[in-house]
């Protein structure tokens, strides 16, 4: 899997913006709030508020997604690619048993047979107990929920996962362990990811290259060694300067 | 925990004084104390007795048996009105939240332009041109009750689609019309129950007040609302007439609204937890 992007440009609040994610690899995006990365996100899933519109090219494995048919879109998200949200509050449908929601991916791209099972398997490796399938949202606690919607992400291993802010809501010990299960959930299956933070720990422990973006452009690229020990553009300076 | 127990009094309330509309009526069509519809000129404007509970009215008809037959016509109306209302609104309002600017601009201003002309006039118009009876009036004050449904289920999933989990559940590939059936219906029916129950006691109310200027359900067949007409030349003598049907109708609008507000905090499972 290769995720190729290239010349994006959502209205005036993206611009430029290239960057690839090979297969297997782990790439973080950092930026303040309002610095488009979640829309760049967005795009790359097809999911761009209607009034914005997208221009460049977006690639997974040669197969263009900006201006895709929805039916084509529909088909790759939840199965090809699938993303993790912020909010682990709002992610999860509160009238619906979080078993169901786990095996809706699986049961809209028919990937397997017996939804019920491989979502209590889901949510068991994610480290849930199986009585979770029948709780509703509201009965879990944050970081359970963000387990949840990690699990029903991962539920067709997908080749690129990507998560957007996914700890920020989180307490930090929370925080670890979701990490972690973010870690190994896509390690074994070789899925790709594309790390959405402000925190430059979270993306330190977690990804191999970095991005850094400042108002709608990447401003630096690198190994995430080189650019957080020796980070050329200012911006990445002063990041490192106010995060230690 | 005071909030609670106040919600599940309004509930108690609300279902027994439905409850008691509802048995009205069924038992009606079994048993009723005495023909509602038998006029009888021996037996004019008895006052309550133990054989007329509440009386009889100017032909000698038994009060207490015509308000449980009238109990039919007050629920059939309900029932279709807002059936209708809901059948037509509910889609509408979500196509118009879930669909793209214009459509849904055109949706919601045709709406406007139905909610802008008063559902009485509506149901006076449809009763002159298609003849007064409880089905024109039913099928007037459903049309007249689509656009609030409309509004009411467009703002709700505006709301929910503006939710992650709309965008989680696009990012695992659910196209619209799934989304619109499994999670935007479930997150707003809430919603639309209170509005339907809202609903049932204006339709309630609009089919007396129709029934009273004579464009609703026709003689004989009973009718709340026009009970209440009958007794109004008898105001000053026999007040009594007037106030019988007056209180069914005052008790089962409280019974629909305490009923639908109760509802609400009970299918909300976010209120559930909080015990």
């Amino acid at each position: 899997m290769t995720l190729v992007v290239e010349g994006l440009g959502i209205s005036s609040l993206v611009r430029d913006v290239s960057f690839t994610v090979g297969k297997n690899e782990r790439v973080g995006l950092i930026g303040e709030s309002g610095s488009g990365k979640s829309l760049t996100a967005l795009s790359i899933m097809g999911l761009l508020p209607d009034e914005l519109g997208a221009t460049g090219s977006v690639k997974l494995n040669g197969r263009e997604l900006l201006g895709a048919p929805e039916r084509e879109l529909s088909r790759l998200r939840g199965n090809e690619m699938s993303m993790v949200f912020q909010e682990p509050m709002t992610a999860l449908n509160p009238s619906m048993r979080v078993g169901r929601q786990v095996a809706e991916p699986m049961s809209i791209h028919g990937t397997r047979r017996d939804h019920k099972q491989a979502a209590v398997e889901l949510l068991e490796s994610v480290g849930l107990p199986s009585e979770t399938a029948r709780a509703y949202p509201h009965q879990l606690s944050g970081g359970q929920r963000q387990r949840v919607v990690l699990a029903m992400a991962l539920a067709n291993d997908p080749a690129l996962l990507i998560c957007d802010e996914p700890t920020t809501a989180l307490d930090v010990t929370v925080q670890a362990l979701v990490l972690e299960l973010i870690l190994s959930g896509t390690q074994w299956r070789e899925t790709s990811l594309l790390f959405i933070s402000h925190d430059l720990a979270v993306v330190a422990s977690v990804c191999e290259r970095v991005l850094v973006m400042l108002d709608g452009e990447i401003v630096e690229a690198g190994d995430t060694l080189d650019v957080l020990t020796a980070p050329k553009h200012e911006y990445t300076q002063r990041l490192l300067e106010l995060s230690v | 925990m005071q909030t609670r127990t106040r919600r599940n009094t309004s509930v108690i309330v609300g279902a027994v004084l439905v409850g008691l509309v509802v048995l009205a009526a069924l038992v009606s069509f079994f048993w009723t104390p005495h023909d509602p519809v038998k006029v009888n000129a021996a037996v004019r404007l008895l006052g309550p007795t133990g054989d007329h509970v509440f009386g009889t009215d100017k032909f000698g008809r038994d009060v207490a048996s015509q308000i449980m037959v009238g109990a039919r016509t007050t629920l059939y109306v309900g029932v279709v009105a807002v059936g209708i209302a809901a059948v037509i609104g509910t889609p509408l309002g979500i196509l118009a939240g879930m669909s793209n600017r214009w459509l849904g601009e055109f949706v919601m201003r045709v709406n406007d332009l139905v909610l802008a002309f008063p559902a009485l006039l509506l149901a006076i118009m449809f009763g002159a041109v298609y003849g007064a009876s409880t089905l024109t009036a039913m099928v007037a004050i459903g049309i007249a009750t689509v656009p609030s449904f409309a509004r009411i289920a467009r703002s709700g999933t505006l709301q929910v689609m503006s939710t992650e989990y709309v965008l989680a559940a696009r990012s695992s590939g659910r196209s619209r019309p799934n989304i619109a059936l499994r999670h935007v219906l479930p997150n707003i029916s809430g919603l639309l129950i209170v509005q339907a129950s809202v609903s049932f006691a204006i339709a309630v109310l609009a089919e007396a007040a129709l029934s009273f200027l004579g464009f609703g359900t026709r003689p004989p067949t009973p009718s709340w609302g026009r009970m209440l007409q009958e007794s109004q030349e008898l105001l000053t003598v026999q007040p009594r007439l007037a106030l019988v049907p007056g209180i069914a109708i005052a008790l089962a609008v409280l019974g629909f609204n305490l009923l639908g507000d109760g509802l609400r905090d009970r299918f909300d499972p976010r209120l559930a937890v909080r015990k």
